[in-house]
Parts: structure tokens; sequence; C-alpha cells
């Protein structure tokens, strides 16, 4: 077995409020493919910000090449050899592809001025050992998003990098362009490049690395052989089994349909998606994330347009509509990033709370203050929400606060059917059942509730039927009995497999 | 992917200059007013009016290559205008206590020290360019007020006026330094590991800072600069004039951003050059000479130069379209 060329050992970062790393300790050796995995705020951006020098560890150390290192910053990390690759990529599109290569680092003599003959001819020559087809003059805005990858990649051969960091590389890449990438990625492991490679997709992990390190929760829950484990036993160790919460389940009463959907589907995101909702239902949508379920469910809403697919509503037919029409039929979608699509943050909780009908508060254009205000403050027993007044601005309060305000917002125009999607990522216990609690109320009252979530107990918790989906397929329904974490699992991960062997 | 690059490597000349002139449009649009002036005035089009052209354009020119040292940045500077005038004051008015070059000296330093100042803040607070320069622009008057006591300061010494009145034929010494020193600045920004920074910082600043550029330090060396060569162009002024008028380079700062938009430099950042800009102060220049020789009433000038400006930015917007597609 090879010495690893890079390892941390112990290293701890905590930013205020959350402990983002805790002891963490992993190596990466020359020639493999290491995977590092886990759900959204394991801890991976942050371990690999602070390999990259973006972050500095608060404890722990990094030895690289046998040394104990500093890494001082991203260029440092970069001439040592440690380089990463981002999701949303690190280019100036105005600059060309030479200049972008050697970004912040171009060859210059004593007094900045630059070599462009040594710069150019060193960008040629990284491009031609990645086998790129395009030459170092073009203006990196002209390329298309895995072109622009590949400029990245050509840093590693400019600096000659040891270890070569993948975040999300193939989020915006088609298929084509993957395999060119993995084609890639294997030539770099050819020569002795270690490669760490994050990514949400499993079958993509499956078929490149060669290890996997699970994260959870800033900890390392362990590193595996990929050939040696499956997709269930990584699962498991990426979600693990979380304290057993409380959750109310609504009473099975239901009415009649609000929404059905027929063979929903759109290229590259889901396929053949089929359910309904009934009033007084909460449908649960499970599935990892990338499993395709926020994109169904902003699609219904009208935000994403479908290839193919029908909707009725009520049971009547509906052409697929737009977001200003499915608001105004009785439809609400609270987003899972809140903060960039729920709420205005440097707003109050009165106005965020009537933003979205502001016609409803409104007599000729005038807002109606005392209107908005009996609504804010209806809301606010309601849920409970902790705020000092209704114009403190929604950026100072706790997420789940701001949740609760997100929740008022759609609720006061009366929705027949509400879409959550991952209502309660990133929000404290006590806030957790809070709105595990209104959903069921909701559910009382008569609506129709739709809840996307990644966490199992949640989802089985609060749902009356769950749907599983996996790589945009909906690969299984249980209800009563049958939701179980195992089923769910096991649908999951056989579905993967089946993708994977294709 | 290889017919990306393939235009560049295999264009014709002709194709080369074209592509040159949809990136420089203004050059376009410089030589049609041009060419409308020549038709309509008869003592538009010769030396000696192109001369005086030049120089008139050239103090907004010199104010316009710091300018577009910091929009590229995708910054902004309102300050120069005052700085200027701080400058002229400072080196009229000092140069009676130590002397002539001294006192020029000193009003460099002050324009490169303000200018040092507004980067630094800009740098280190975090506060937007447009905040910290508007509190230079009105402050950094006031401070001119204060130092000439309100009055416009007279040389003594009239051999100071003299000093630019250096001619390689119809053009002057201050549109030599002009030229010069766009040409100078062109260079560093093609040519030079800061003129990248530069446009690195603008375009894209996440992905400068990532490849472990010292934003904070460029931003200064570039708000500096600004600076200095704002009192580049009070000094001139002064020399030019004899007098500093507290009130000197009073909304300069706006002709000098509408030069450099109308060159083409894009406001937020990370494109532009200095051959727009240059562009773009002549296209000025040509506009306000023309009109007064048309003897058009400085109202209408003003609606024209309005005009100009929007229909410039159209164009600029049509054209780049047709380019990226």
């Amino acid at each position: 077995m090879t010495d690893a060329i890079l390892k941390v050992k112990d290293i701890t970062k905590t930013f205020p409020g959350v402990k983002a790393l805790d002891k963490v300790s992993f190596d990466i050796r020359p020639g493999e493919v290491h995977a590092l995995v886990g759900e959204n705020g394991a801890g991976k951006s942050t371990l690999m910000k602070t390999l990259a020098g973006l972050h500095q560890p608060d404890s722990g150390e990094i030895v690289y090449q046998g040394k104990t290192i500093q890494v001082a910053g991203p260029l440092d990390a970069r001439q040592k050899g440690i380089l990463l690759i981002h999701q949303e990529l690190s280019l100036s599109p105005e600059l060309s592809v030479a200049e972008n290569i050697y970004l912040g680092a171009w060859p210059t003599n004593r007094f900045g001025v630059l070599k462009k003959r040594e710069l150019r001819r060193n960008a040629t020559a990284a491009l031609e050992a990645l086998g790129c087809g395009f030459g170092p003059d073009a203006r990196v805005g002209t390329l298309s998003v895995a072109m622009q990858q590949m400029v990245e990649i050509a840093r590693a051969e400019a600096f000659s990098a040891n270890v070569v960091i993948f975040d999300e590389p193939t989020a915006s890449l088609t298929d084509t362009e993957k395999d060119q990438l993995f084609h890639t990625i294997r030539s770099l492991k050819e020569r002795g490049v270690g490669i760490v490679y994050i990514s949400h997709k499993m079958d993509e992990i499956f078929d490149i690395t060669d290890r996997i390190t699970v994260l959870r929760d800033g900890q390392v829950q362990g590193t595996l052989d990929t050939s040696e484990t499956d997709l269930n036993q990584i699962t498991r160790m990426m979600i693990g089994r979380t304290l057993d919460t409380f959750f109310v389940k609504a009473k099975e009463e239901f009415g009649a349909e609000v929404l059905r959907v027929e063979g929903l589907s759109k290229q590259g995101l889901f396929r053949d998606v089929s359910f309904s909702v009934h009033e007084g239902e909460v449908l649960g949508l499970y599935g990892l994330v990338g499993a395709g379920r926020s994109e169904v469910v902003e699609t219904i809403f009208g935000v994403r347009k479908a290839d193919a697919g029908t909707l009725y509503w009520k049971e009547g037919e509906i052409d697929l509509p737009a977001a200003r029409q499915s608001i105004d039929m009785g439809m609400a979608l609270v987003p899972e990033s809140r903060k960039e699509q729920g709420l205005v943050l440097m707003m109050g909780g009165r106005e965020n709370t009537s933003l979205p009908h502001l016609r409803l508060f409104s007599e000729l254009s005038v807002m109606n203050r005392t209107k908005e205000m009996a609504v804010f403050e209806k809301y606010r027993s309601a849920l409970s929400i902790k705020t000092t007044g209704p114009d403190q601005p929604v950026s100072l309060l706790s997420g789940g606060n701001q949740q609760k305000f997100v929740l008022a917002k759609w609720l006061c125009a009366d929705p027949k059917l509400i879409i959550l999607d991952e209502p309660t990522r990133g929000i404290d216990v006590g806030s957790k059942s809070a709105i595990h609690e209104l959903i069921a109320d909701l559910a009382e009252q008569g609506l129709a509730v739709i809840v996307i979530s990644s966490e199992m107990p949640e989802v089985l918790g609060v749902s009356h039927r769950v749907l599983a989906m996996s790589e945009g397929d909906v690969v299984a329904e249980f209800t009563g009995d049958e939701m179980t974490e195992e089923n769910l699992i096991d649908a999951v991960s056989h579905h993967t497999q089946q993708v994977a062997a294709e | 992917m290889s017919h990306a690059s393939s235009p560049m490597r295999t264009g014709s000349a002709l194709h080369i200059a074209l592509s040159w002139l949809l990136r420089n449009h203004i050059w376009v649009f410089l030589a049609l007013t041009v060419l409308v002036f020549s038709l309509a005035s008869p003592y538009f089009l010769t030396l000696n009016n192109m001369g005086n052209l030049l120089t008139q354009g050239a103090f907004i020119g010199i104010l316009a290559i710091g300018m577009t040292l910091v929009m590229i940045d995708g910054e902004i500077d309102l300050s120069v205008g005052a700085i200027l005038a701080l400058a002229s004051a400072l080196a009229i008015g000092l140069q009676d206590h130590m002397g002539v070059w001294p006192a020029v000296i000193l009003g460099l330093l002050s324009g490169a020290a303000l200018g040092f100042v507004n980067g630094t803040l800009v740098a280190l607070s975090g506060m937007h360019s447009f905040v910290v320069t508007l509190g230079g622009l009105i402050g950094i008057r006031g401070l001119v007020f204060v130092y000439s006591g309100e009055n416009a300061l007279m040389v003594q010494d009239f051999s100071y006026t003299e000093i630019p009145e250096v001619y390689l034929g119809p053009v002057s010494l201050t549109a030599m330094i002009f030229l010069a020193l766009a040409l100078f600045f062109q260079w560093v920004l093609s040519s030079t590991r800061h003129g990248r920074e530069t446009y690195a910082v603008g375009d894209n600043i996440e992905a400068a800072h990532d490849s472990g550029i010292n934003v904070k330090r460029h931003k200064i060396i570039n708000f500096t600069l600004c600076g200095t060569l704002a009192a580049v162009c009070g000094i001139l002024l002064s020399m030019r004039l004899g007098t500093a008028e507290p009130n000197a380079g009073k909304i300069w700062e706006l002709w000098t951003i509408i030069a450099v938009v109308l060159g083409g430099t894009r406001l937020q950042g990370g494109y532009g050059s200095l051959w727009m800009t240059i562009g773009g102060v002549l296209t000025l220049a040509v506009l306000r000479n023309g009109l007064r020789l048309l003897n058009t009433p400085n109202y209408v000038e003003l609606m024209v130069m309005g005009a100009v400006l929007v229909l410039a930015l159209a164009l600029d917007k049509l054209l780049n379209h047709r380019e990226g597609s």
C-alpha cells in the first residue's frame, strides 16, 4: 500500500455557533480517487476549503508529502500542488484561457511585466496534455461550462498538482461532457495525482472512486473501500440515526383530490412522475439531494417548464401553470433555500408576510397597514414566532423563526395545497417540532400538504404516504406499516445500483 | 470545440480590424462625429482647431485614465474633480513659499495621498466606493475652500504659465502628456501583472481572491493612481490658467465618467481599455468643440451630449449583442 500524499489529522474548525469540522482525519494516496460524501452541512466544503487555504483550521494538522504544512492561502495551496476545482467555477470570463490558467500567478519579470510568450507556451502545453480542443487565446466567457471546467483542470497541469479536489464537478455537465471529465480524472489518476471527489450523485461515486469517506455533522463516520461497500451502507452512514423525535401525524380524514400529476417529465431531471394528493393528506417525497424532488415540485408550481405530463387541479385538467397562476389557484410552494427565494431579509416580518399578496392588502395600490398588522399578529401568535416587532428585519431572526414567516406568507392567502421543500433544514430542534405540529394542523384543516425531506424520520413521521425518488424516478410508494426506514433505503439504493449498472 | 478559437488564429487582417472595431465601436462613432462637424463648419477640420481640441480634451482625458483603471476594478471615483482643485490650489498657493517645483510635487503628493485614503477606505471598510468618494467629493472641495480662503489664487510669477507652452506642431505639451500617460497605462493594463489583476478583480472578485490576488492592496494602488492623475490634471490646469479657482473641476468627475462609459468600459468592471477611453474622451471633446464652433447655446449643447451618451451606449449594446451571438 502506498503512503498517503496528504494526511489530515484531527482538524477542527468552528464557525460562530457551529462546529463545522470536529476532529476530522482522512488521507489521500497518490493515484486514488477518494470520495467525500455527506448530506448538506456535513462539513465537506469546509474541509475542502481548509485544504485549499480558504479557511484556517482551529486545531489539527495537515501533513503533505511527509511534512506538516500550513496552507496560508489559495495561491500557496496551488503552488504547493493542492488544487481545488470549485463547483461554481473560479474564472474571469473576460480574460483569456491562458491568463485564467495562471490567474494570480502569471509569469512576470521582476518589474511585474508579463512574460506573454512564456504564459502562452506553458498554457498551450497544459491544454495539450489534457487533450483540450481549444487554444490558449480564447476568451473564457465564450467557452461552454465543460470547457471552462477544463480550464480549471488545466491548472493541475500548469502547477504540477499532486492533489486535485473536485467539488460537485458534474453538477452542470451533460452526459457526454461527464464521460470526458471522467476520462480526464482517470488520466490524472494514472499519473499519480491524488484526487478528492465530492458529489451527491452516488452512481458517479461508485463509478469512479476507490475509497469513500463519509462525513456527518462535521465528523468522519468512516472510510471504506468502494469495492467493499454498497450504497445501502453508505446511505446509512450519511443519514445516521437521529434521536427519536416525537412526531405528530394528522388524523387520516381525506377529502376530495386536490392535485393529480400524470407522466410529468423533464429531460435530465426527472421522468414519468405520477401521483395525487387529497384534502387533509400529507404526502412525503423522500430522496437524497439530486434525486429530482425539488425540480418536480418547482415544475408543478410553474417555476420550471416540463417536457411532458398532465396536471389535474381539483379533478379538472389544467395547463402547466406559471407561478402567478398557481398562486391564484391556491398552490403555495415554500422553497428550500429560504434566504435566496423565500424572504426579503432586510424587510420586517409584516412586509414579508404580505409580499406575495400585495393585492389582498392594498386598495388602489396603497397598502392597508391595519390589515397587514392584523395578519402579522395572527400568524405571530399562531406560529409563536419570536420577533421583537413587525418591522424587525427578518435577517436578525433565527432560522426557525424565519421559516415560520415563510410559512406565514404563504398561509395568509388560504392555499388549498401547500408544498414544503425541506421545511426544517438548518433550524433548531424546538422550531422543528413546532413546524411538524403545524403541518399536522394544516392537514386537519383540510389542506393538502406535500413535504419534501431528506431526513427519513421526519418524512416518515409527518406523512400519511411516502414516495421515494432516486435519480429522477419515483421508485416506490409506501403507506401504513410499509413506511419504514429499511424500506426507503432499500428502494432508493436498489434503484441507484440499477442505474449504475446500466 | 476547436472552432471556438480558430477564427482568431486564422483570421485575416480585415477580420482582426473588424473585431477590434466591434469592441472599440467608439472610434466609429468618433469618425462619424468628425465627419458631421467637418461638413457643418469650415473651421472644424483645421490643424489649429484639432490641436485646440486635443488640449481641451486632455484634461478630462487625464482624469479618465485613472477613472478607467478604477472602473475596470468595478469601482468608481467621484472625488477626482475635488482632488484636481486641491492640487491646483496647492501648486499655486505654495510656490511663493517654497518655489515652483516643490509646490508642484506637493500638489501631486496631495492627490496621491487622497487617492490612497479613498482606496484604503474602500478596501478596508467594505463601503461602496460610490459612497466613500462622494464623501471625498464634498469634503475635499470644502478643504479647497478653507485653504484658498474662498478666493481664486493667482500666480505671482507668470513664467509658471509658460511651462506647458511647448508645442509639437499643433499638439500642446498637455495633450502630449495625456497621450503618453494613456499609452503607458494601456501598456500597464495589457502587459503587466497589475493590469491582469485589474481585469481579474473587476470581472470575478471571488475568483481573483481565491487565486491569491491581494484584492485590497490592488484596489488601493488603483485609487492612488487615480488620485495622482487627478492631481496631474489639476497642476496642468493651474499652469494653463495661471489661477486656481476653488470651484475648478466642478462636475468634471461626471464628464470623466461619461467619457469612460462612452468609450465602452463597463461600469460593473472587468472590461474596458484605454483605447476605448481615448476614443470616448476625443468624442466628448469633438462634440463640445464642434457644437461651440456652430455657436450652439449651452443648454442645447447639454441636450445633445445627453442624447449622444444614450445613443452611444445603445450602439454598444447592439454591437456587443451581435458579437456575443
